[in-house]
């Protein structure tokens, strides 16, 4: 475990602005839904993409499938150069072949959800050194260091020992954010990070994430907020009706979108 | 503007306990403790002392055995019905409905009358290492309120399990956590947390099935006071003994529950 684990970074070294994350022919049917049909998509270390659309686009699913949340129904999945092996499940999907491999890759991808989703039995530390102490064979004592840098940079130091159930949701999300750097990611990925937040408290959190954006941290976010995207991404995806429809640089796609529907789409959300 | 009675006492929170309502009962209590200690007869007291404490002691030994059995068996029974594939949620699920669909006193005979009967039938059996244990009541009693606080405990953990937030759970996947540590991190504290209340009750409730029992000649408190009712026909005074005691069993078990409930953060909106 932690053999490969070091090796990731020497492998980085050798191959400047490797690449995270590499999708290949991505489809993913539920049931008669087919909600990708052929997505590619790829991201070197450093790298900020940001996945538009409307609303049921796939750039959810998208980004699941990177994880294996959601299994693809075929394609090809690599991160940090590993392909995630995956064996067909009898129902016309497939699903991880060897569940080590995708574990031991889910421990390195830093996801945050759009509802949070930190765990209400653990005070805010507690879900901060998690992962850390119970997955990644981190000491206790190394963890609750690591996680009050990170809460203090999420500015929510003072609320170590709340219950997430007593924290707004700007402040559960900074937190959510804080468990995902606790690992240590290769990558972060984002899912509307702030969809589900009032939108007084959207600030806040689109401030922790263009700090880590601007510190060169790899990152794949799926948003509403164009005009975030347009400020911290260094390339800008845009799906539509699961398909990649056009694909740039910020001011490219925002500032002389090429496709119809994409000029639809931003005229539409700006 | 005066105070009103009410807002004075408020106002003199330290004096706390001895409210006047208190007080009050306080004496209620202590007249009635007297009364019964003069007016009734407890000369057969020291005569049954050492029989009831060890009807005492296996009465508690039972609830807790059953209890934590139950539970362990009840978590799969859960599990099964929430998660499990048709072939194993299915028997899951027939086996709360039959635990929970019949009588246990039920339960009980037919276990210790039915399988119990069946076994001095075979040689092998009463050859086997199990004979001293097959023959006696007790293995039966325990058996039984095991299976019945699986069969309650195990739809309770069912709802419990279905409660715990989807997102929660795929959080703990997305980190790379496997099945069982899903399970044993988050899952399983989380289902605990939301069943506690019910549990309480639950057991609770398992406590005043014990007396069930004694209809299988296993000799628990309460087949002490039949005892002594049957040698000295003193009938009221064993049973009001009896009645104290489980109130402070069931006291004691609120009171360590409600410690636990306590240590369980609250949620608000």
């Amino acid at each position: 475990m932690t053999a490969t684990i070091k090796a990731i970074p020497r492998q980085t070294v050798a191959n400047i602005a490797a690449e995270a994350i590499h999708v290949e022919h991505l489809h993913k049917k539920f049931g008669a839904l087919h909600v990708l049909k052929g997505v590619s998509l790829s991201a070197r270390d450093g790298d900020v993409v940001a996945i538009i659309g409307g609303s049921g686009s796939g750039k959810s699913t998208l980004l699941r499938c990177i994880n294996c949340l959601e299994n693809p129904t075929s394609g090809i999945i690599r991160v940090n150069g590993e392909e995630i092996r995956l064996k067909h499940d009898g129902n016309g999907s497939t699903e991880p072949r060897d569940r080590k491999q995708i574990e031991r890759i889910r421990s390195r991808l830093g996801m945050v959800f759009q509802s949070f989703n930190l765990w209400s039995h653990m005070t805010l530390i507690e879900n901060v050194i998690e992962v850390p102490v119970h997955v990644l064979g981190v000491k206790r004592e190394a963890a609750v260091a690591e996680a009050e840098k990170l809460l203090a940079r999420v500015g929510l130091l003072e609320k170590r020992d709340v219950y997430p159930a007593f924290l707004s949701g700007g402040q559960q999300q900074r937190g959510a954010i804080a468990r995902a750097l606790a690992v240590q990611p290769r990558v972060m990925l984002f899912d509307e990070p702030t969809s589900a937040l009032d939108p007084e408290l959207v600030g806040e959190v689109l401030g922790v994430i263009g700090g880590l954006a601007r510190e060169g941290r790899t990152m794949i976010l799926v948003t509403h907020e164009m005009k975030f995207a347009r400020e911290v991404a260094t390339h800008v995806v845009f799906l539509h009706e699961g398909r990649l429809e056009e694909q740039g640089s910020p001011d490219a796609i925002f500032g002389s979108p090429k496709s119809e529907r994409l000029q639809q789409f931003i005229r539409r959300v700006t | 503007m005066t105070h009103s009675p009410t807002t004075a006492s408020e106002n003199h929170r330290p004096i706390g306990w001895f409210e006047p309502h208190r007080i009050i009962l306080i004496v209620i209590a202590i007249t009635l403790v007297t009364a019964a200690a003069v007016f009734m007869r407890w000369d057969w007291l020291p005569d049954y002392y050492t029989l009831a404490v060890a009807g005492l002691w296996t009465s508690i030994w039972i609830l807790i055995v059953t209890c934590v059995f139950g539970f362990v068996l009840a978590l799969p029974l859960g599990l099964a019905q929430v998660t499990g594939p048709n072939w194993l949620s299915l028997p899951a699920k027939a086996f709360c409905t039959v635990i929970r669909g019949t009588p246990l006193l039920l339960q009980i005979w037919l276990l210790y009358y039915g399988v119990g009967s069946l076994f001095p039938q075979y040689p092998w059996v009463r050859e086997s290492a199990f004979w001293p244990l097959v023959r006696q009541a007790w293995p039966y009693a325990v058996l039984a309120l095991t299976l019945s606080f699986a069969g309650y405990v195990g739809e309770v953990m069912r709802g419990a399990f279905a409660g715990v937030p989807r997102g929660q759970l795929e959080a703990a996947r997305a980190f790379g956590m496997s099945r069982w540590k899903v399970f044993r991190r988050v899952w399983l504290p989380q289902a605990i947390q939301t069943a506690l209340p019910t549990l309480s009750g639950d057991t609770v409730l398992q406590l005043k099935s014990t007396p069930l029992v004694a209809t299988i000649t296993v000799v628990d408190l309460y087949a002490v006071a039949l005892r002594v009712r049957q040698d000295t026909f003193v009938i009221y005074e064993p049973l009001l003994l009896l009645a104290l005691t489980y109130m402070v069993l069931t006291g004691l078990l609120v009171w360590i529950f409600n410690r636990l409930e306590a240590r369980i953060p609250v949620r608000v909106g």
